[in-house]
């Protein structure tokens, strides 16, 4: 803290020279110049502007600014070789401090590191590797010796291949294509690996997600890859991918591989749809015919039922129930018949067969 | 010392800047991904950081290292493993058909010094490689039908291309880690379109004995009902067909002539003789 005190009582100082653009106020050239305003003291109590003022007073006269700089730079680089002798002391002060204040910021901005939650710190030391530090603050030495980069370890990460709007076609097995549209979940295991050992990490986990899918679908059915064995495909290509990365060191784990879309390509869209309704088709026979054999199923049974209960009570009294039966039958059918009864044998041909067939509420025409 | 100092000062800073200057080309600093070779007037005299098998990170190589300021110059190649990205292959199957093949290699620097004779840089190993893996996948799938062409993983082709591909990487101080087969398409076209063409009439096939099949499991259920029915009605009307006779015709009668509760039947007119069984009572003999 006493550091930055001191720095702006060192700009304090700087800035009551009390002087004019041209040179020195008018006032200031008696013998008692009257106290700036704002006259500051010197880091260590001393009244320092003032001192000054009085080092500068046998120059005197009219001098502009710029030849009085001209002068105290003189003095400055030539050690005091020329002029009064007096070390200007607020000068040679100001690059102190500041050189002090440069290191002491780049000591903190490049010793000190925030690492957030989720993330690791590779340290490197002059580009070898030195140690890998866990999330908070770690300290290392300050650049350029020591450097580090953050690496987040706890995100996963996503990548898409193929889409909704452009066909990504696949040859299955049965040498059919495929349209596929599939997400890549990672994260990285380990960040030096991740940092050090693959040119282009993400370029090589999208082509390797590209090769395993491939190499996968290859191997199913179009039926499989588009229903079944989806997930069974994207736990083949899960572990493809990981041994294949585990092979690069890529320090890289496949969290999952997510099917979003599996369809026949659009061309052939309509052959497919075709097969889904010849199903709901052979569904609805099998309904229809279920539903007949159910119908005639309880006919039968309901009949033969009827046939058995009554077959008990004739079996009781055979002749009697019979003749029941049929006067009974009888009656019912005769009741709502017209009928005609001829007595005598031989009739039948004089008979007006027409007009029995069409009896009396019907215009003879 | 100082006395010079104060007396050349002009001399003395461009003296301690010459001095800067050769402080920092003399040190170079190696990075863990890059591994360098100090080239003295043109020729390759050491290796910095060289890639080895199995070492651990942090341990030799990487970090500081020197040379000779002015006569020395050290040319950094990639120490990570790289990509070689092919261009699309047509490979022609054994039964002319045709699949357009996108492959990809992976490779690292193993051997700097040769690398750097034979190539100079990373870019031009690969428009070397590039070509030579594509002729490779051409003649390693060339050799097989079009059906071992969709997973030649199966088969240890992808190993064979790789050796092959090895040989000539050798020369160039490189090693192949990895080959792989990115894409496998036929080709647009009439052999996408008759794919297409096999897809839909496979489909046609498919629905047309989905349909049929439907319809055999209809038929078996009718007849399976229709059968069980017989059986039922056997067992019941088979204890006495006399009476199941009698008991049919007047259920049959009722019918004909009244109707079954849901249509009423044409109007009927009936001429009975005196003989009729109905009516022999009516005579009153």
């Amino acid at each position: 803290m006493s550091i930055f005190s001191g720095l702006g009582a060192l700009g304090r100082g700087l800035f009551t020279d009390n002087k004019g653009p041209w040179g020195q106020a008018p006032g200031g050239s008696g013998d008692e110049p009257p106290e700036p305003p704002s006259g500051g003291q010197g880091p260590w109590g001393e009244p320092a502007p003032k001192r000054r003022r009085r080092a500068e007073q046998p120059a005197g006269g009219n001098i502009s600014s710029l030849d009085e700089w001209l002068q105290r730079s003189k003095q400055r680089l030539g050690g005091g070789g020329g002029g009064s002798g007096f070390p200007t002391q607020p000068s040679a002060n100001l690059i102190k401090y500041a050189m002090l204040g440069v290191v002491l910021l780049w000591l903190l901005f490049t010793s000190f590191h925030r690492i957030a939650p989720g993330e690791r710190g590779v340290v490197t030391q002059f580009g070898r590797y030195n140690r890998t530090v866990e999330s908070g603050i770690a300290i290392t030495l300050p650049w350029p010796i020591q450097s580090v980069q953050k690496v987040d370890v706890e995100n996963i990460r996503e990548i898409n291949l193929g889409s909704a709007s452009e066909e990504t076609l696949m040859l299955t097995g049965d040498q059919n294509i495929i349209d596929i549209a599939y997400q890549v979940r990672w994260n990285i295991r380990d960040p030096e690996q991740y940092l050090f050992e693959l040119a282009q990490p993400e370029e090589t986990i999208r082509q390797v997600a590209e090769s395993a899918m491939r190499q996968t679908i290859a191997n199913v059915s179009l039926q499989g890859a588009m229903g079944a064995q989806r997930g069974v495909i994207e736990g083949v290509v899960a572990q493809e991918m990981q041994q294949t990365l585990d092979a690069y060191q890529a320090g890289v784990d496949i969290q999952g591989v997510a099917i979003r879309q599996a369809d026949p390509p659009a061309a052939v869209n309509d052959a497919f749809k075709e097969v889904t309704a010849a199903q709901q088709e052979a569904e609805s026979y099998v309904n229809q015919a279920t539903a007949y054999a159910l119908q005639l199923r309880q006919k039968a049974q309901g009949e033969a039922g009827a046939f058995d209960r009554i077959y008990e009570q004739y079996k009781l009294a055979p002749d009697v129930t019979k003749r029941r039966m049929y006067y009974e039958t009888m009656e019912r059918v005769l009741q709502g018949v017209d009928k005609t009864i001829l007595e005598a044998p031989g009739v039948n041909s004089y008979l007006p067969l027409n007009e029995l067939k069409r009896p009396a509420p019907r215009n003879p025409q | 010392m100082t006395d010079f100092v104060r007396r050349h000062p002009m001399m003395s800073g461009v003296l301690a800047l010459f001095l800067l200057f050769l402080a920092t080309s003399a040190f170079a600093i190696v990075p863990e991904t890059r591994q360098g070779i100090v080239v003295r007037f043109g020729k390759p005299v050491r290796i910095i950081n060289p890639y080895k098998a199995g070492q651990p990170f942090g341990s030799v190589g990487a970090g500081i290292a020197w040379r000779i300021p002015l006569a020395e110059n050290i040319v950094w190649l990639d120490k990570r493993v790289r990509d070689i990205d092919m261009e699309r292959q047509q490979v022609l199957s054994t039964d002319q058909l045709r699949l357009e093949v996108d492959a990809f290699a992976r490779y690292r620097i193993v051997n700097p010094r040769r690398m750097y004779i034979a190539a100079r840089t990373e870019e031009r190993v690969e428009s070397a490689l590039r070509p030579i893996l594509g002729s490779q996948l051409r003649n390693e799938l060339g050799k097989r039908p079009f059906a071992s062409l969709l997973s030649p993983e199966r088969e240890g082709v992808m190993d064979n291309i790789q050796a092959g591909l090895n040989r000539v990487a050798r020369q160039y101080g490189v090693e192949i880690v990895d080959v792989r087969i990115k894409k496998a398409d036929l080709p647009d076209g009439t052999p996408l379109q008759s794919a297409y063409n096999r897809m839909v009439t496979a489909r046609q096939q498919e629905a047309r004995s989905i349909r049929a099949e439907g319809a055999k499991r209809a038929q078996i259920i009718r007849a399976d009902a229709d059968a069980e029915a017989a059986r039922t009605y056997a067992a019941s009307f088979g204890k006495d067909a006399e009476f199941y006779e009698f008991y049919r015709a007047m259920q049959s009668y009722q019918t004909t002539f009244l109707g079954d509760g849901n249509e009423k039947p044409a109007s009927t007119t009936v001429i009975l003789s005196p003989e009729n069984d109905y009516l022999k009572e009516f005579s009153g003999r």
